[in-house]
């Protein structure tokens, strides 16, 4: 479990996190849904350490993040994966060297058992024999897909996904949804996910919280959300023409 | 300028540290060797020889006294070629090639989130983007400063046996003459230095670059700039220190 308490952050005079607390469940996926520049990245980024927090502090499974040495932060972050909105896939390594970096990078295993592993994480996401195909040569739910798959490389125990249906066809988005929440559900991993997709909080928002203006504004289940009467989160939720219509 | 001074200097430490895994910077440092070193081999080559034989002929041009020898072109033009053509000319174009190549690495790496996706794995991502770039340079730009000596020089040579304004055997003797290896020693240090300016700056202008593809632009370019301009102050100094 991750817990984020009392967590403000601020660039500038600007803040962007107001005293934010959450915890995010194990085995399930909790989703970080608000309007763009609401502060979910922020939050992410602050959650996986990439920015630090200037008031209150994040607890993985009861470890303070803020108070571990360097070496106990990269410790964690072996257990951790992560997928960027555009994949951060590495431009100069084929699909095998993008998996099989952190592999080589944090293992002892032998290229035989690298290969192997890759060989498992690319079925698992339904690109057998990807391999030697470059970021460039791969459409965007390929080049989400393998993101994934390096992303669950080193089994991690949480996973973090930065939006990770923007860009992609209502059908690969669904494709990519069901992915992450089989994955969570299957490796027990704590898996947090920022979207602003509704048709991705009403299929697998097992608990989704609400970002209004850097503030945590509403938290809740995926059904729960429609039945709200939290004005931001209504107009939010109710926002396109589809859901206006299901909803009258 | 204080700010970027010490967020270079704090840059820096992090690259100086021990490689998280030594196979994989012997191999990052490998694939430098090729693009620092070996890719630059044939810009280096044209102007080194070019360069050679325009100090050449310049040089036999203003010899317009009977009393100088025809030696000296060969003696003024080895002098130019080791003492500033090499180590700062070949130096400062490999600011704007590799300078600029290295920059826009990093840089394009930095606006895809590949450095961020490197810091969550666990990556030291400075020590392992910089750090083989930075060796790479240290140990390979002393060979093509080397390189373009030997290729100037030639250049010059062919220069004035093709015009015929000195002899084969008149320019060979030039170069032979009052040799002294402490100019090659003094070339060496300045390419040293020179080469830790450019991997160095470049890799921290890239790293911190922000927003998108217009600024990764503007990190090559100030990669370039800034290089160019701690090559010349540098050249000033090395030289006051070292040659008087």
């Amino acid at each position: 479990m991750i817990e984020a308490v009392n967590i403000s952050k601020f660039f500038g005079n600007h803040e962007v996190l107001k005293n934010i607390s959450l915890q995010f469940e194990k085995g399930k996926t909790n989703l970080i849904i608000g309007r763009s520049g609401s502060g979910k990245t922020v939050l992410m980024k602050c959650l996986v350490g990439l920015y630090g927090v200037d008031k209150g502090h994040i607890d993985f499974d009861d470890r303070n993040l803020s108070k571990m040495t360097s070496k106990e932060q990269r410790d964690i972050r072996k257990d951790l994966g992560m997928l960027f909105q555009g994949g951060a896939l590495f431009d100069s390594m084929n699909v095998e060297e993008n998996i099989m970096f952190p592999l080589t990078m944090f293992t002892k295993k032998t290229y035989e058992e690298k290969l192997e592993r890759v060989n498992f994480c690319l079925n698992r996401v339904a690109l057998e024999n990807t391999n030697k195909l470059y970021p460039s040569e791969l459409s965007g739910g390929m080049t989400k897909r393998v993101a994934i798959a390096r992303a669950i490389s080193m089994n991690p125990e949480y996973l973090f996904c930065d939006e990770p249906n923007s860009g992609l066809d209502p059908i690969t988005a669904g494709v990519i949804d069901e992915l992450i929440s089989e994955i969570t559900k299957e490796y027990q991993t704590t898996t947090i996910i920022n979207t602003h997709d509704m048709n991705s909080v009403l299929k697998i928002g097992d608990k989704v919280a609400f970002i209004y203006d850097g503030e945590l504004w509403w938290k809740g289940d995926k059904h729960q959300i429609l039945k709200t009467d939290n004005k931001e989160l209504n107009d939010f939720v109710f926002a396109t023409e589809l859901t206006t219509r299901l909803k009258n | 300028m204080f700010n970027a001074l010490g967020e270079y200097l704090l840059l820096m430490f992090q690259v100086f540290r021990k490689p998280d895994k030594r196979k994989i910077f012997r191999k990052q440092l490998f694939l430098e060797f090729q693009n620092l070193g070996i890719d630059s081999l044939g810009i280096v080559a044209i102007i080194s020889a070019f360069f050679g034989g325009i100090v050449a002929i310049q040089t036999a041009y203003n010899i317009d006294s009977p009393l100088i020898s025809l030696t000296m072109v060969g003696f003024t033009t080895r002098q130019s070629i080791i003492l500033e053509f090499s180590p700062t000319i070949i130096s400062l174009i490999l600011a704007g090639k590799v300078g600029s190549r290295i920059a826009s690495e990093i840089g394009t790496m930095r606006i895809t989130e590949q450095i961020d996706a490197l810091k969550v794995m666990g990556v030291n991502t400075a020590n392992y983007l910089i750090f083989p770039k930075v060796v790479a340079s240290l140990l390979i730009n002393p060979i093509l400063i080397i390189f373009s000596v030997v290729v100037a020089l030639f250049g010059g040579w062919l220069a004035c046996v093709v015009t015929g304004l000195v002899t084969s055997q008149d320019y060979i003797l030039g170069i032979r003459y009052c040799f002294e290896g402490f100019i090659v020693f003094y070339a060496l240090i300045k390419t040293v230095v020179f080469a830790f300016i450019i991997a160095s700056v470049s890799g921290y202008q890239g790293y911190f670059t922000k927003g998108g593809a217009l600024d990764v632009g503007r990190s090559s370019t100030k990669a370039v700039v800034y290089s160019s301009i701690l090559i010349i102050i540098f050249d000033l100094i090395l030289t006051q220190l070292l040659l008087t």
